[in-house]
């Protein structure tokens, strides 16, 4: 197990355009990192500096104690499943999950051992000595995770090896990939564009945007205090809903529309503009203590079988709201809904800083108390 | 009923390369078949009907046979050479440096010389008092050669000239093949270790098989169809060393006006061209990797 930290990484091309500013996080030894972002955020590039196919333009990276900027790839003894499998088209499997150890001269009894170890555990077995063409994606993104694992390698980096497979295999290799990993104690690293991923396989995740950290905790506090609107909006299905807010002596004007009486008033008063958002799951149809009415007409209804997901405008804004259930709504239907005061979150409107968290989310249910 | 109208619609599209072909290629090759069954009048019209004994003629014609060995050999020489160099020079080219651009121009640059204009290039080049070579040569102190008109040494001399002119296509080809190479496979082989060798070992002459085959078999198929450097360097001499087939097919139909016999060794070097292609396909179909 090993440990990767970046002190004031920076990555820039050609001397001009930076695509990394000034990147601080420890990886801790034996943890699931993951690096989410949207496409363009940094995040594949942050991930080749780890392994060594980027220079770093400035700052350190160390592995363990040792600092490794200059360090190449195979010294780094790590291990990386790309987007794209890399697998050689003209071996077999077998000969393409032993290729590193090929080039690593291991004797060839061990290279055999390990091939069949790593195939059992990956069910590959039966498949050693076909082509990868002659394989299905599961089987190739196998035999990508096989590659990888047979090193021995303390450090595994992904980029985005699910994205090239179906919804429902990636399911299932999402929960495979976390089993795995656990199993064999080792450092992932891995950068996914997909919020879901994020959410269910990291001990950690690090939101990058524009080549700039937003947030990095754990997946469910950057749910329930995302610590500015871009996190707010990227993490969670359908999105937090967003709206900037002007504050006056009678309250928050959502789009010069919708008023909010100011329960806060003190607090903010040096903000005039805040942006202040809601989660889908918070507005109901109920109506609560402390909970503004919301007049509304239904742009779009999603009927999921579980929960109902309703669409409507909020000034130039669209917002959602899911409603657990089904419901036989219309598009165009007038409805009130109802916005909890403590399910609000408050952003600077400038600085993006999180003002106030909502006060809902966080009291997280046991089985004792049911 | 539909299917007739298809092939109808199917021939009509097919027309104007059908009317090309047939105009360029296969009546020729019909009528050079035709013609090497018989002998010839001064305008090239069949004569007398002879039968296998044009065919057998050759066989027998030390002349000929001394050709077939030259043409052999110039294939030995320039084929394999050819690619190697090619290659080196497209490995190169492809790798990430400053001003590669400038080389990858140069290198492929012949490609765009006529063989007319590289052969004059290199006969004053090979010239016995006032050629590079021999200046070279004597600044070293070794003897002279007399490159065109050495026997021993004008197979060579023209075979080191095809060589650089088939370089630049060769180049250009291989240089595409390897910018065809998923990087993500080097990468890969990068963090697995791999040392260059055994990265161009492994992946980059495996993945580069199908090019380098249909560069051999370009490659092959010209020199065995070698024509214009020899008439500009050494007119099928000295004492026919340089007598390749293609240059004795126009020196016998063209200059003796025997079309019949000229016809024979067209269709011996077509069967001979046929055969060799053949033989490589199948032997490149057990190694070369399709993707």
């Amino acid at each position: 197990m090993k440990q990767v930290s970046l002190n004031n990484v920076v990555k820039t091309y050609d001397k001009q355009t930076t695509v990394l500013h000034n990147i601080n996080v420890t990886i801790e030894a034996g943890e699931f990192f993951v690096l989410v972002g949207p496409s363009g955020c940094g995040k594949s590039t942050m991930l080749r500096m780890i392994a060594g196919l980027e220079d770093i333009t400035a700052g350190e990276m160390y592995i363990d104690e040792q600092v490794v900027n200059d360090l190449p790839p195979v010294k780094r003894e790590l291990s990386m499943v790309f987007q794209n499998y890399a697998l050689y088209p003209h071996l077999t499997v077998a000969q393409n999950i032993s290729f590193g150890l090929h080039a690593k001269k291991m004797s060839k009894a061990t290279i055999q051992q390990r091939v069949e170890d790593v195939a059992k555990t990956l069910q590959l077995t039966a498949y050693l000595t076909r082509k990868p063409r002659e394989l299905s994606g599961g089987q190739r993104q196998r035999v990508a995770l096989a590659r990888a694992i047979v090193s021995d390698a303390k450090i595994c980096l992904m980029d985005e090896p699910l994205s090239n497979l179906d919804a429902k295999l990636r399911t299932h290799m999402r929960a495979e990939i976390k089993q795995l990993q656990r199993k064999l104690g080792i450092t992932m690293i891995y950068v996914t564009h997909d919020q879901i991923e994020a959410m269910t396989m990291g001990d950690r995740i690090m939101i990058l945007h524009e080549g700039e950290i937003q947030q990095i905790g754990k997946p469910i506090d950057i749910y329930n205090y995302p610590a500015n609107p871009f996190v707010a909006t990227f993490i969670g299905s359908p999105p937090m809903n967003i709206a900037p807010a002007t504050i006056r002596a009678d309250g928050f004007f959502i789009d010069e529309q919708f008023i909010l009486p100011n329960e806060m008033n003190e607090r903010f008063t040096k903000h005039h503009t805040l942006v202040m958002g809601i989660r889908p799951e918070h507005i109901t149809h109920i109506k609560t203590k402390n909970a503004h009415p919301l007049p509304i007409t239904l742009r779009n209804i999603e009927l999921l079988g579980t929960e109902t997901i309703i669409s409507f405008a909020v000034g130039t804004h669209t917002w959602h709201a899911r409603m657990p259930g089904q419901w036989a709504l219309d598009v165009g239907q007038h409805l009130t809904v109802y916005l909890p005061s403590d399910a609000f979150y408050y952003y600077d409107a400038q600085t993006g800083e999180l003002l106030k968290k909502a006060t809902i989310v966080g009291h997280f249910e046991r089985l004792g108390d049911l | 009923m539909k299917q007739l109208t298809h092939m109808r619609s199917a021939l009509l599209y097919l027309l104007p390369s059908l009317i090309l072909f047939t105009v360029f290629i296969f009546y020729p090759m019909f009528r050079t078949l035709y013609l090497s069954f018989f002998l010839t009048d001064a305008k090239g019209n069949a004569s007398v009907a002879v039968g296998l004994d044009n065919y057998i003629h050759l066989f027998t014609s030390s002349q000929f046979l001394n050709s077939m060995k030259a043409t052999l050999l110039f294939v030995l020489y320039t084929v394999p050479l050819g690619i190697v160099i090619a290659l080196f020079l497209a490995l190169l080219a492809n790798e990430k440096l400053k001003g590669i651009g400038f080389f990858r121009t140069i290198f492929s640059s012949t490609m765009g010389v006529s063989v007319a204009a590289s052969s004059v290039i290199w006969l004053f080049l090979f010239h016995p008092s006032i050629g590079m070579f021999n200046h070279v040569l004597q600044l070293l102190h070794l003897p002279q050669v007399q490159w065109l008109v050495d026997p021993d040494w004008a197979l060579l001399s023209v075979a080191i000239t095809t060589i650089w002119m088939n370089t630049g296509f060769s180049f250009l080809i291989i240089l595409g093949g390897l910018q065809n190479i998923d990087q993500t496979l080097y990468e890969s082989a990068q963090i697995d270790g791999a040392n260059y060798w055994y990265r161009l070992r492994r992946i980059t002459i495996p993945m580069l098989s199908p090019t380098l085959f249909f560069i051999s078999t370009i490659s092959l198929i010209n020199a065995f169809q070698t024509f214009g450097q020899i008439d500009i360097l050494t007119k099928g001499g000295p004492t026919q060393a340089t007598n390749l087939i293609v240059y004795s097919i126009y020196r016998e139909a063209f200059v003796n006006y025997q079309f019949g016999t000229a016809s024979a060794q067209a269709v011996i070097l077509f069967v001979i061209v046929l055969f060799v292609t053949i033989l490589q396909f199948k032997l490149g179909e057990k190694k070369v990797h399709y993707q």
